[in-house]
């Protein structure tokens, strides 16, 4: 018989090890759905985690892992403040979009002129455009006491709405024959978020999310509004007791989410999208919760959890291509990793007691 | 004796949980309409044992008889069908349904609403415990509520009736109603197992006690042949040291309350109106009242979680009432609330993280936001020292500690940061014996030092023992303030709202 035990403690250990056992059972299953789409199950992993690193082609797709991994652990890093205090923005997908949006119509409001201060203008209301559609869940939480998981995920469809719009209509290129879509940003420099290191795929959105991790870990572990932010996910309560005020951890936690993910959708489309388009968003906000949970809200974590997923990702790709795999197998795949790292996380809080009842 | 005297028959019981043995080879004999007392200090095992009895928790070795038939029950369906009962400390009662639908909700096969109303009166008049099925359970007192859950066991006709530290929640009076309706039950065959650590009303009601300590059976005694310190010693194992003070005279106010009124934000919460008191250095002021009158309010509204008109409330002539937890910290009105985990303490967190958690203003552990790890380990190791925290180290989670440690740690959190003002609620509920004494000892330390302290419990004899002045909360309101010496039970019963709101019917 197999009976779980409750820890008397949260075992550390386990909290580290969990994402590790997560990955290897995705590889095993993976492996067996592979198979039975008639692949050969180790060929398909190679091609998805070894090809894109170590593979033939390999220096065209190790940029592309960072262009891939900067907008997921950019937005996974902000959220993950949000949920460590219990405050649910699942909206960070509609936060890009806006972000996006702002940041890109602040550059082509300059356009034809050139100068230095444009793309840190752009940035600036790229981060601005997600923070206030961000406030928009956080201040109906406040004053109303709506629910922001619904809020912000209906958000999202709006600022689709918002972005097919725009595409057609206010940021629609005049020399563009007709066709939807804005300007193309890469090919007006000052607006052009290009990479630092030509030929890395080191852009500015990398160098920020490398900056959000490390802010994000000294606001966790070294600050006391971390400390409280941990507090409230905790225990509510305790966290009033301390003298913690809910409502201006909704509006923080949930303002940081939205700047952050605002930026991740200003550097992706004035860098690797290089325009607004009706189809710009491409699911990175909500794979990013995702990332999130498998970096155990952890910023460190969150950054290997990007690059993971972010790896899955452009192997996927190149299984799709080469192999044939249909995009629904990759898509479950994705999926795996996140159950089974819920499923594990079990293993943190209880003890696995194989066989009888214990003897005193 | 004879083999049919005897109802239920425990031998060797033994249950063992990581870490812990709970029961230890217990052996005991329950007879026909006897009320047999389960004395113990917190974690001695009591609750352990009667889970057993009640099919909650099944023992690792040892057996049971019932009525001269083996008895091994494997859930509570199959201890109630063979005739034991049990009453919970803590009730599980909906709020928002009415005493009938409540009772109803907890039978296998309920009658029709009509005739369960009629047989809940019938009952209840039965053993005079006033009860009307058509109230909503959410504007029942603590007292009323108790009362369901017995009337619910009685319906069920038990030969044996366990009682889980009964009177916690009652007022003088309403004891006396219970004890009424327990010598009836008695005096018709109906067994009773007593668990309380309260000495004095064992004394009163027991006819026979088995006293546990750390897991095993230590002694029996007949309570009415025994003193109360001499059971308390066999319960701790040690002899009692009881808190000692000096008399000394008041200092200036400290803390004021004006005429605060506040809504409760919970829906069954209870409304502070009209509270008027002031407490000066150096003095105890002791507040009694049965749980659910306001108790938790009042804290909340003197640590600053809810917030009033800011002349309500005034620390040091300064008017606080509309100031935060933090800013109050600051002046130096600490408190520690009722419920340990996740109120004064985070449960998953660790010892430093929870020293932190109130400590980080007056201990200095932050600077411009940016915490100091080390000073607040060493503050949490300060605490643990000093107050014999039973813990293997200051990064263990707060849930890792036992109710008592976990207490001396949250008292002791607030008394090393120099208070002054501390309010405390239920400051040893739950906690054994000698941290309870340590824990008071500190809390009269602190006066000796000039510091008001309020105390908030529902523990009679232990507001006796610290206070110098002594008031009731009843449904939010607070009787005059008077001095504690010298006041009879039957006075304080009376300032607590007596037996609230019924008489005592047909006993």
């Amino acid at each position: 018989m197999l009976r779980l035990e409750k820890r008397r403690q949260p075992s550390r250990g386990w909290a580290w090890a969990t994402p590790l056992l997560a990955v290897l059972a995705t590889l095993v299953f993976g492996g067996l759905l592979f198979a039975a789409l008639g692949k050969d199950p180790l060929v398909a992993l190679q091609t998805i985690f070894y090809d894109p690193l170590l593979g033939e082609h390999a220096f065209f797709y190790r940029p592309q892992l960072l262009v891939k991994a900067a907008p997921l652990i950019l937005i996974a890093t902000g959220l993950s403040l949000g949920f460590r205090a219990g405050i649910w923005n699942i909206g960070a997908e509609g936060q890009y979009i806006i972000g996006a949006i702002c940041g890109a119509g602040c550059g082509l409001a300059f356009y034809p002129m050139e100068g230095w201060f444009i793309f840190p203008l752009m940035v600036i209301c790229g981060a601005l455009g997600g923070f206030l559609w961000a406030m928009i869940p956080a201040l109906l939480k406040v004053r109303f006491g709506t629910n922001e998981i619904l809020v912000s995920l209906m958000l999202v469809y709006v600022a689709e709405q918002l972005l097919a719009s725009v595409s057609l209509g206010l940021l629609k290129n005049p020399q563009g024959f007709g066709f939807p879509g804005s300007r193309n940003l890469q090919q007006y420099d000052s607006a052009h978020n290009a990479e630092i290191f030509a030929g890395t795929g080191m852009h500015w959105g990398v160098a920020t999310a490398l900056i959000a991790v490390i802010f994000g870990y000294i606001l966790l572990n070294r600050h006391l509004l971390g400390f409280h932010i941990r507090l409230t996910g905790e225990a509510p309560r305790a966290a009033r007791f301390a003298g913690v005020i809910p409502a201006r951890l909704v509006v923080f936690c949930l303002g940081v989410g939205g700047a952050l993910a605002g930026l991740a959708g200003l550097f992706e489309v004035s860098g690797p999208a290089g325009q607004v388009s009706i189809d710009f968003n491409a699911g990175y906000g909500f794979t990013a919760i995702i990332v999130a949970f498998l970096g155990r809200l952890h910023p460190v974590g969150i950054l290997l959890a990007g690059l993971l997923m972010a790896l899955t990702y452009i192997g996927g790709e190149i299984a799709q291509s080469t192999l044939g795999l249909p995009a629904a197998a990759i898509q479950v795949f994705q999926g795996m990793l996140l159950f089974f790292l819920l499923a594990v996380d079990v293993l943190t809080n209880y003890r696995l007691r194989f066989g009888g009842r214990v003897k005193a | 004796m004879t083999e049919t005297d005897i109802l239920l028959s425990i031998r060797g019981l033994t249950k063992a949980y990581p870490g812990v043995v709970a029961n230890d080879g217990v052996s005991l004999d329950i007879l026909r309409g006897e009320v047999h007392a389960l004395l113990g200090e917190n974690g001695a095992g009591k609750s352990t044992l009667v889970k057993m009895i009640y099919g909650l928790v099944k023992p690792d070795s040892g057996e049971m008889v019932l009525n001269g038939a083996p008895f091994a029950p494997a859930e509570p369906q199959a201890a109630r069908a063979s005739g034991v009962a049990m009453v919970f400390q803590h009730f599980s009662l909906f709020d928002a349904l009415n005493v009938a639908e409540n009772i109803a909700l907890g039978m296998a096969d309920p009658p029709k609403m009509r005739d369960l109303a009629q047989r809940i009166r019938e009952v209840s008049e039965q053993y005079g415990l006033p009860l009307d099925p058509d109230r909503l359970v959410g504007n029942l007192s603590a007292g009323e509520r108790q009362r369901v859950e017995i009337v619910r066991c009685l319906l069920q006709d038990p030969k044996l009736l366990i009682m889980d530290e009964p009177t916690s929640v009652l007022t003088p009076q309403e004891v006396e109603i219970l004890f009424a309706t327990l010598r009836k039950l008695s005096a018709e065959g109906t067994s009773i197992l007593y668990i309380s650590h309260k000495l004095e009303e064992i004394r009163t009601l027991c006819d026979e006690a088995t006293i546990l300590r750390l897991g095993k059976k230590v002694a029996t005694c007949v309570p009415r042949d025994t003193t109360a310190r001499d059971m308390a010693e066999l319960m701790v194992g040690a002899e009692l040291h009881v808190p000692e003070r000096a008399g000394k005279l008041p200092g200036p106010v400290r803390l004021a309350v004006n005429r605060l009124n506040i809504a409760s934000p919970a829906q069954f919460g209870t409304s502070l109106k009209d509270i008027d008191f002031e407490v000066r250095g150096g003095e105890v002021l002791g507040l009694a009242g049965v749980a659910g009158n306001g108790q938790d309010e009042l804290l909340a509204a003197l640590s600053g979680e809810m917030l009033s008109s800011a002349e309500m409330v005034s620390f040091d002539g300064r008017e606080i009432g509309n100031l935060g937890p933090t800013a109050r910290r600051r002046m130096g009105l600490l408190s520690a609330p009722e419920e340990r985990l996740g109120h004064a303490a985070a449960p998953d967190m660790s010892l430093t993280e929870n020293a932190l958690l109130t400590g980080v203003e007056r201990e200095g552990l932050e600077r411009h936001g940016f915490l100091y790890w080390g000073k607040a380990r060493d503050f949490a190791e300060a605490i643990i020292k000093r107050f014999d925290v039973r813990t293997p180290g200051t990064e263990n989670a707060a849930r890792s500690l036992s109710g008592g440690n976990l207490q001396k740690f949250v008292i002791g959190r607030e008394v090393m940061q120099r208070p002054g003002v501390l309010v405390v609620n239920q400051p040893t509920w739950g906690v054994d014996a000698a941290a309870a004494a340590v824990i008071r000892q500190a809390l009269l330390d602190l006066a000796e030092g000039g510091t008001a302290v309020i105390v908030i419990s529902q523990d009679l004899d232990e507001l006796m023992e610290v206070s110098d002045r002594f008031a009731a909360l009843n449904e939010g309101r607070l009787s005059t303030v008077v001095p504690a010496k010298g006041l009879s039970v039957e006075q304080i019963g009376l300032m607590m709202g007596g037996a609230h709101g019924m008489e005592v019917a047909h006993v």
